[in-house]
């Protein structure tokens, strides 16, 4: 079980949470090719490492923050509010 | 290589059992071959029999970073099925449960493909509701498909919970479902693919590519560079790992499924059964192991361990369809690492470097489809060409928006 510290609550169980994928997505302008588009929609980091996604108190405060997490060992290096600048990160 | 058989097997106690030999051989890396296969998973495996035995190519390498089938063959709950919504997915999953009829004779290797049927049940008039719209949807794409209710599903699944809390109001059964020993189709294909000359290298990992002019060269391997005119990778919940080593970024994510055993117990349990409301999903070993499916764990995962959550939900879900089984104790849990890709349909298609295929996006349904993906691949390996049967499973459809979304046409969970 994860224990995941909501910027606004505290630590919390993995289980009042949902993730939401792959944060600091920039959504490109509406004039952008297809390949453009298709990467926007549907590649992904998906690195075997630190990733920056999105995490969502659902049964907590009902805010969207930010978090690093490793995808290997699942340890949460930080997390901090949507439009936070990012904090300084391990590789 | 001996056939295995009443013969074989007579000789065998004659001689002490001293005439066996190793099913596979362990051979030195070449230092080239014309098609070499990364991933010694089901679905590389097949790939490099398919080659031989479909198209006479034998020079071949099957390269796996740690132990064939040790990775989601190894660790899947072995369902095999055909219940899809869409033409393409009906035609290419059910193609794959017919090689699976005939895999046992193909291979001379016991695959013990069971079809004891594969039940999905309703629970609310929403899912039966779903259930009818699957059963038509199969029985027009030629799919064998029942649908039941109540009083049907009850005749064949008698242990059911009398009274539950989420009542069961209908099932739909593919009569020709089942499971078959997932150890045994990676061995059955690494003996076939091993007798007729492919390489099959175990402990070996890819660490990078070799690419001239837009075309892939050869692999970088942990025991040396090996030369190769194409390749084929089928690395599951590694793709986006493998395919950036070739500066390739795929619309695959990765994430931990999860499985559990019982302890073994008599037989008690005679089909599959989906309950996908109540998150269960269970059937019983020829061991006697009740064999339980979790939900994926949904955020990115390269470790292969599955959380608490999803251990305590299944639990959950099979107690209260089958309040007899709260007796018995988890043996084992595990988990594999999942290849998902957003419309939860396959990518078999050569990538943006030349020579450079890719099996993948399984998810958490790619047990079932060994054999036709493997079959697909090495045709388009073999021959430059997508399988019809594949055409519609390439990465085009991701610039296209022409996806095939089984996510919610059969509706996958995941
Ligand atoms: C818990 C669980 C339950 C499942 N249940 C079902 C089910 O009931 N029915 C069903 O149809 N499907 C099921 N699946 C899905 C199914 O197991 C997979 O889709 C299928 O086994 C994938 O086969 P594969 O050959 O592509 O991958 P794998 O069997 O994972 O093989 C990939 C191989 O690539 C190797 N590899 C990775 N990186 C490298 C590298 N750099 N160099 C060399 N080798 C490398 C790995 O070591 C691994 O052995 C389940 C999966 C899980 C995890
Ligand atoms: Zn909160």
């Amino acid at each position: 079980m994860l224990n995941i510290d909501c910027p606004y609550c505290g630590p919390r169980a993995e289980s009042e949470y949902r993730c939401g994928g792959e944060s600091l997505i920039q959504r490109p302008a509406l004039d952008c090719s297809d390949a453009e588009w298709a990467d926007y929609l549907y590649t992904r980091n998906n690195p075997k490492g630190v990733h920056i996604e999105r995490w969502h108190h659902v049964h907590g405060c009902g805010m969207w923050f930010n978090a690093a997490r490793s995808t290997v060992t699942h340890q949460i290096f930080a997390t901090w509010g949507m439009t936070d600048p990012v904090p300084e990160l391990p590789e | 290589m001996t056939r295995y058989g009443a013969l074989s097997l007579l000789r065998g106690g004659l001689s002490g059992q001293t005439n066996w030999q190793p099913a596979w051989r362990e051979p030195a890396p070449k230092s080239g071959y014309d098609v070499v296969i990364i991933g010694g998973g089901g679905h590389g495996l097949a790939t490099a029999h398919y080659l031989a035995a479909n198209h006479g190519i034998t020079n071949v390498a099957v390269i796996e970073r740690g132990w064939i089938g040790g990775g989601n063959t190894g660790r899947n709950t072995t369902i095999i099925r055909s219940n899809y919504f869409f033409p393409q997915s009906a035609a290419f999953y059910d193609f794959s449960v017919r090689l699976y009829e005939g895999l046992t004779r193909a291979l001379d290797y016991n695959i013990m493909f069971s079809q004891r049927g594969m039940w999905m049940l309703a629970h609310d008039r929403h899912g039966l509701e779903m259930l009818r719209r699957s059963a038509n949807a199969m029985r027009l794409n030629g799919v064998d498909a029942e649908l039941h209710d109540e009083a049907g599903v009850r005749a064949a699944i008698p242990q059911l919970n009398p009274n539950p809390r989420f009542p069961v109001l209908g099932g739909l059964c593919q009569p020709r479902g089942g499971s078959a020993r997932h150890d045994a189709v990676a061995w059955g294909y690494a003996r076939a693919a091993s007798a007729a000359g492919v390489h099959i290298l175990q402990n070996t990992e890819v660490t990078g590519f070799r690419i001239a002019g837009g075309r892939v060269t050869g692999v970088q391997t942990s025991r040396g560079e090996i030369g190769c005119g194409k390749v084929g990778v089928a690395v599951a919940g590694h793709s986006s790992v493998v395919g950036k080593l070739a500066g390739l970024s795929l619309p695959v994510q990765s994430y931990a499924l999860q499985a559990f055993v019982s302890e073994p117990v008599k037989p008690c349990l005679d089909t599959v059964v989906l309950s996908p409301a109540t998150g269960t999903y269970l059937s019983q070993s020829d061991k006697g192991e009740l064999v339980m499916g979790a939900g994926l764990d949904l955020f990115l995962s390269y470790a292969q361990r599955g959380s608490l959550p999803w251990m305590e939900q299944t639990a959950a879900g099979v107690i209260e369809l089958f309040p007899q089984f709260s007796r018995l104790r988890f043996l084992r849990q595990w988990a594999g690492i999942c290849d998902v890709v957003h419309d939860s349909s396959p990518i078999i298609d050569e990538s943006e470097v030349a020579g450079l295929h890719f099996n993948c996006g399984w998810g958490t349904g790619g047990f079932k489809a060994i054999p036709a993906g493997g079959w697909c691949l090495a045709h388009h390996l073999a021959t430059g060409e997508a399988h019809a049967l594949a055409k519609d499973f390439g990465f085009a459809r991701f610039r296209t928006g022409a996806l095939i979304d089984e996510a919610a046409g059969a509706g996958i969970a995941h």
